[in-house]
């Protein structure tokens, strides 16, 4: 099943496309990672995926098949949005009623506990809650909920790294435990390699690249070797990024699984997710897809 | 870090029964508990006056006219009721979510986004209502002595047609509409409730000055003393057929010492019988005839008449539902387009 299917998905405000022909399929059981520089299209994706927007092209779809904004899709979905928005004049414990209320589901012991073990008081107001208590009271809401999906929209963005380190662990007790899908928006790549075990690249609006983390380290090495003759192997592998130091030239290449024998002289290394994020952000031209083949399509019931 | 487990998932049914409707009661109530609990201790505070200005007006034995003026002022006050209701009641509700963002977290719940703005904006409406209805009652029972029977106000004149039960509450329910709408469209909160007080205010005045008089077709009479609480729309003088003005004929009137007193009426300068508010006097001018020459046989005899189209005090009630009802409808179109709106907002 696909947890999130877009195809020929477009958004324009005004005349700016935020989301342009996207095309994906996110399997579910993953912690899906939306990469992109801002402005990339990732929280437009997350706000459509969510039905808090309407498309102006194509079509998306959620929890296989199901119309965003849908009550199965409402009921399914919890969604995080950046800085994590609670009511600033309400209690903790206000806001713990507000969402039992709006939900047929909502595990209020499961969500007092977790509270009361993040030290976080059930009488405070959650306007004065530190940014991190904060992302922790709408995870905690959301995660309550027992959603099939928790969208995440830069949940790092306004937390401390031990913020940070317990948010995300947080959400992958959640994900071992109850075998929620999650699909997060980040433009911090250092925490994605810990966490992510699918990535969606975004660039400009459009996907780039997409695919299992460790399909995608598999068929991508990183070559050094003299940069005199990088310009010859560059024809001929499928270079996504050359950087040159001096003599030598690290060309970060797609191998697509095959085993192309590394060429006299130059030595091959494993890439890491980090080194090859940032290879494609640097070369929006590259793309790395798996191909209309590979993404089941399910239909979009209406 | 957390030993903490989900349960286990629930079972899904094919399709979900939704949320019921009464899981809203308490969320609207906390949220917006102190903007009701304000609009009823301001109105709340205001009805407790009229009521006693309205015994004391019943004690002292005798309505005095001649308070006219003090009337009017305090009219005047209470029209703000309606405007500010919608600008500090509704014009928040959806401007305030869109404006903290707190909406991404409200409309993704389960709940559904357009089910919740009907949930939040019915109660409220309703309340807001209800409080400006009752104080309307109050309204209307405290200057009731003062109102009708008054032969210079009309009970349908703007200045306290729309404060009784029927059209305070109508006018208040339009203005929390207007604010809803301008909060969705504007999406910040002083803004809409800037567009929330201009807008109000244009239809009330449009709706004071051109289309209240068309409720009915008005009477129209060529008797110079209209009925008492008459609300004159026009009134035409001729001589011979032909258009005269004001000034004309108060000359004319000038010689038995008389004048167009207020509009509707002739008054003479005699001590002759009569409300003092319906008497204009011409203290320069000489009076030979006073008392003895009734102003109205006398332009006649110069072959001076009157052409008045009017809408008569009678109508009242009618002219209360007729606005109550049209402002009613307008009112659920447009918390209809308001809940629209949010069903199909573009993030």
């Amino acid at each position: 099943m696909n947890i999130i299917e877009a195809a020929g998905l477009g958004k324009r405000y005004g005349s700016t496309w935020a989301l342009r022909e996207c095309t994906l399929a996110i399997p579910d059981g993953h912690v899906a990672a939306l990469v992109g520089p801002n402005g990339a299209g990732k929280t437009t994706l997350l706000n459509l995926a969510v039905g808090l927007t309407a498309p102006t092209a194509g079509v998306v779809a959620v929890l296989g098949g199901t119309r965003p904004g849908s009550p199965d899709a409402l009921d399914g979905i919890a969604f995080v949005a950046q800085d994590a928005p609670v009511y600033a004049n309400l209690s903790v414990a206000d806001m713990l009623h507000l969402t039992r209320n709006l939900n047929r589901h909502f595990d209020q012991g499961y969500a007092k506990a977790r509270l009361g073990e993040l030290g976080i008081p059930l009488t405070r107001k959650a306007g004065k809650l530190s940014g991190g208590q904060q992302a922790q009271l709408a995870l905690t809401l959301a995660l309550g909920r027992r959603p099939r999906l928790l969208l995440l929209d830069e949940p790092m963005a306004s937390l401390d790294p031990l913020a940070r380190h317990d948010f995300m662990a947080t959400v992958m007790t959640a994900m071992a435990d109850d075998g929620v899908s999650v699909v997060l928006s980040s433009h911090v790549l250092t925490e994605l390699e810990r966490v992510a075990d699918y990535l969606v690249l975004l660039s400009g609006g459009s996907v780039q690249v997409a695919g299992e983390v460790d399909d995608l380290l598999a068929s991508h090495r990183v070559l050094t070797g003299p940069a005199a003759e990088a310009g010859r192997y560059a024809e001929r592998l499928g270079v996504v990024h050359a950087r040159r130091g001096g003599a030598q030239a690290h060309l970060l290449v797609r191998t697509n699984g095959s085993t192309d024998p590394v060429p006299p002289g130059w030595e091959s290394h494993p890439v890491s997710l980090e080194e090859l994020t940032l290879a494609y952000l640097r070369e929006p031209g590259a793309a790395s897809l798996p191909g209309p083949a590979r993404a089941e399509r399910t239909e979009v019931s209406r | 870090m957390t030993a903490l487990t989900l349960p286990a998932q629930p079972r899904r049914d094919a399709s979900p029964r939704p949320v019921p409707w009464r899981r809203m009661a308490w969320i609207t109530w906390r949220q917006h508990r102190l903007a009701v609990a304000g609009v009823v201790a301001v109105l709340g505070a205001a009805g407790v006056y009229l009521y006693f200005a309205g015994e004391q007006l019943r004690h002292q034995g005798f309505i005095s006219y001649g308070a006219g003026p003090v009337l009017s002022i305090t009219a005047v006050l209470f029209q703000v009721i309606p405007p500010l209701i919608g600008a500090f009641v509704g014009a928040p509700v959806l401007a305030r979510e869109l404006e903290s963002g707190t909406f991404r977290f409200t409309w993704t719940q389960g709940f559904g986004r357009a089910r919740w703005t009907v949930a939040t904006l019915a109660p409220l409406a309703l309340a807001v209502t209800v409080a400006a209805g009752a104080f309307g009652f109050v309204f209307s029972w405290s200057y009731g002595p003062q109102i009708n029977g008054n032969p210079i106000l009309s009970p349908l004149a703007a200045t306290t047609f729309d404060l009784h039960e029927v059209t305070l509450a109508a006018w208040t329910l339009v203005a929390f509409a207007i604010g809803a709408v301008a909060g969705i469209v504007i999406r910040r909160v002083v803004p809409a409730m800037f567009a929330t007080l201009v807008a109000w205010s244009g239809l009330a005045v449009v709706t004071g000055a051109f289309l209240r008089r068309h409720y009915e077709a008005p009477l129209v009479t060529s008797n110079f003393n209209l009925p008492d609480g008459a609300w004159i729309e026009s009134q035409r003088w001729a001589q011979d057929g032909k258009p005269v003005s004001l000034s004309t004929v108060d000359q004319v009137l000038q010689k038995i010492g008389a004048t167009v007193a207020a509009p509707g009426h002739l008054g003479r300068a005699a001590a002759a019988s009569g409300p003092s508010g319906q008497f204009g006097q011409s203290a320069s001018a000489p009076a030979p005839a006073a008392g003895s020459v009734n102003p109205a046989q006398y332009l006649l005899h110069h072959g001076i008449t009157q052409l008045a189209t009017y809408q008569p005090a009678s109508r009242f009630w009618p002219f209360q539902w007729i606005e109550g009802g049209w402002l009613l409808v307008l009112s659920l179109l447009l918390m209809a387009a308001a809940v629209w709106l949010v069903h199909r907002r573009a993030a």
